[in-house]
């Protein structure tokens, strides 16, 4: 028997990201505490608020034990989640809002970068390189951050008018917009394959 | 006009209106006066700020016609904080609706807490690129607003009052008629609409999910972080604190502790924790004291 993946369910939009799971056939535990991590074959860090999500991870003590999973296992960070993920923050200095990346993913991300709620989209994105499709798929950004920079170690793999919206590194995959919100289980169906 | 949801556009912008409000969930959504509170509130962990220039409870102290807050004040919130930033405008006061969007706030509360504006019809809120969230009472109330354009739906509760017991019963009674749509015939469906006087494709869309088209989030009257779990455990996806955190004696930590209980709902032991140590909760009022005319769950349509 497999492990389920992991949905780190401390805030956000977990419950679209089970939906695409099961809609695969693959079963879903949710993350909360350290030990859980033990259980999870892969973990799933949702969209929703980075300062939220970097407070709950902290008084949680969570900060670590990601790390340590995500050297022997695969994440997936959609949005708040890539910003999570990521190495460092461009545009505000730490502290400004006390959101503290885990550094597990190397790239340097803008938050809200694209503006306020009014300033979200949904556009064609080429994800190619992730998974051999050239067919585009129809990407949601919400109030989405922006990919700066990427370190030697990542790889652009899904881009939005040449600018990178996708970042891997070995078996972690961050997105900038939300597969979860729509019914195409493409970028879910990829990640799960990185796990081998 | 065009029916929106036969629209590829409208659809796909109320996806994104929809897809913000799935980002708020497992998280809490408070009431700030001022760029100070809305600081606090983001460092406690909120999810969102609901800018106003008078918390519920005060409304209520002071009465008078309560408004739209000044767009002054707001942008002071949007430049202090980096998380999404709410406003509410008077049921069916589109003209308020249109400022808050050009100001660029995230979500718009059409809300029964400021003096309606219109005694018949709320905002079309297809009409906006900005999502909404309304209050509701019963599943018909919620089913229209939805109908409307609304990306969000909260329980009425009686906000300001520090009492939870009507947040309590609007949650429950849209559960409950979910769990009848349910249990529905097809062909019972459109009796069903008009009974709740509700649109129909909205009846049928609800009765197939079994649960609301939008999130579903709890508000009015929630004080404590064990008010917050007793809310997420009947089903709620989200907690508006309105008055509970900034009324109460000492807020910052009971904003965090309310965090954390949305988080944790369901574990008692944690629950224990946070509620140790908080200060005297707001004082509040028991709503089944009030004059009828006093209560504002009443406001909508």
């Amino acid at each position: 028997m497999s492990l389920p993946v992991g949905l780190l369910a401390l805030q956000g939009d977990f419950e679209m990201h089970r939906q695409a799971l099961a809609d695969l056939g693959h079963e879903t535990r949710f993350v909360r505490r350290p030990a859980e991590l033990a259980e999870v074959s892969a973990l799933v860090i949702p969209g929703g608020e980075s300062t939220t999500l970097t407070r709950l991870v902290a008084r949680a003590g969570l900060a670590d034990p990601l790390r340590a999973f995500a050297s022997e296992r695969p994440v997936l960070g959609t949005c708040a989640g890539l910003i999570m993920l990521s190495s460092e923050l461009a545009g505000e200095k730490q502290g400004d809002f006390g959101v503290e990346p885990l550094g597990i993913l190397d790239c340097v991300v803008s938050r809200n970068a694209y503006g306020r709620q009014i300033d979200s989209f949904t556009a064609p994105v080429d994800a190619t390189a992730l998974d051999g499709d050239s067919a585009p798929v129809r990407a949601v950004f919400i109030r989405a951050p922006r990919i700066m920079a990427v370190g030697a170690g990542a790889q652009v793999v899904v881009t939005h008018e040449g600018e990178p919206v996708g970042v891997r590194q070995g078996a972690v995959l961050g997105l900038t917009f939300h597969p979860e919100l729509t019914s195409d289980r493409r970028l879910h169906r990829a990640f799960l394959e990185l796990g081998g | 006009m065009e029916n929106p949801w036969n629209n590829e556009a409208v659809g796909e912008l109320y996806r994104q209106k929809v897809g913000l409000a799935e980002m708020l969930k497992g998280g809490v959504i408070m009431d700030v006066t001022n760029a100070q509170q809305a600081k606090i509130a983001e460092e406690a962990g909120a999810v969102a700020v609901m800018a106003l220039e008078r918390i519920p409870s005060d409304i209520r102290k002071t009465g008078g016609i309560a408004r739209m807050s000044q767009p002054g004040m707001i942008k002071e919130i949007q430049a202090m904080v980096s998380i999404p930033v709410m406003a509410k405008v008077r049921i069916g006061h589109f003209a308020e609706a249109q400022i808050l969007e050009a100001l660029g706030v995230d979500f718009i509360d059409e809300s029964e807490v400021l003096t309606p504006a219109d005694n018949e019809n709320h905002v079309y809120k297809h009409d906006f690129k900005v999502p909404f969230v309304c209050g509701c009472r019963n599943l018909g109330e919620a089913l229209r607003r939805i109908g409307e354009g609304a990306a969000m739906m909260r329980t009425k509760g009686e906000a300001g009052s520090g009492d939870v017991v009507e947040a309590v019963t609007h949650m429950r009674a849209v559960t409950e008629g979910i769990r009848r749509l349910q249990m529905m015939r097809t062909d019972e469906l459109m009796a069903e609409a008009k009974r709740l006087g509700a649109p129909y494709h909205v009846v049928v869309e609800t009765a197939e999910l079994g649960k609301l088209p939008v999130p579903n989030f709890a508000a009015g009257g929630i004080a404590t972080p064990a008010d917050a779990s007793l809310m997420m455990q009947l089903g709620a996806e989200t907690v508006f604190v309105g008055s509970g955190i900034f009324a109460s004696e000492d807020p910052a930590p009971r904003a965090k502790a309310i965090v954390d209980a949305v988080t944790f709902h369901d574990d008692p032991a944690k629950l224990m924790e946070v509620s140790m140590k908080l200060g005297e909760a707001m004082k509040g009022r028991a709503v089944n004291e009030m004059d009828e005319s006093e209560k504002m769950a009443g406001r909508g349509w």
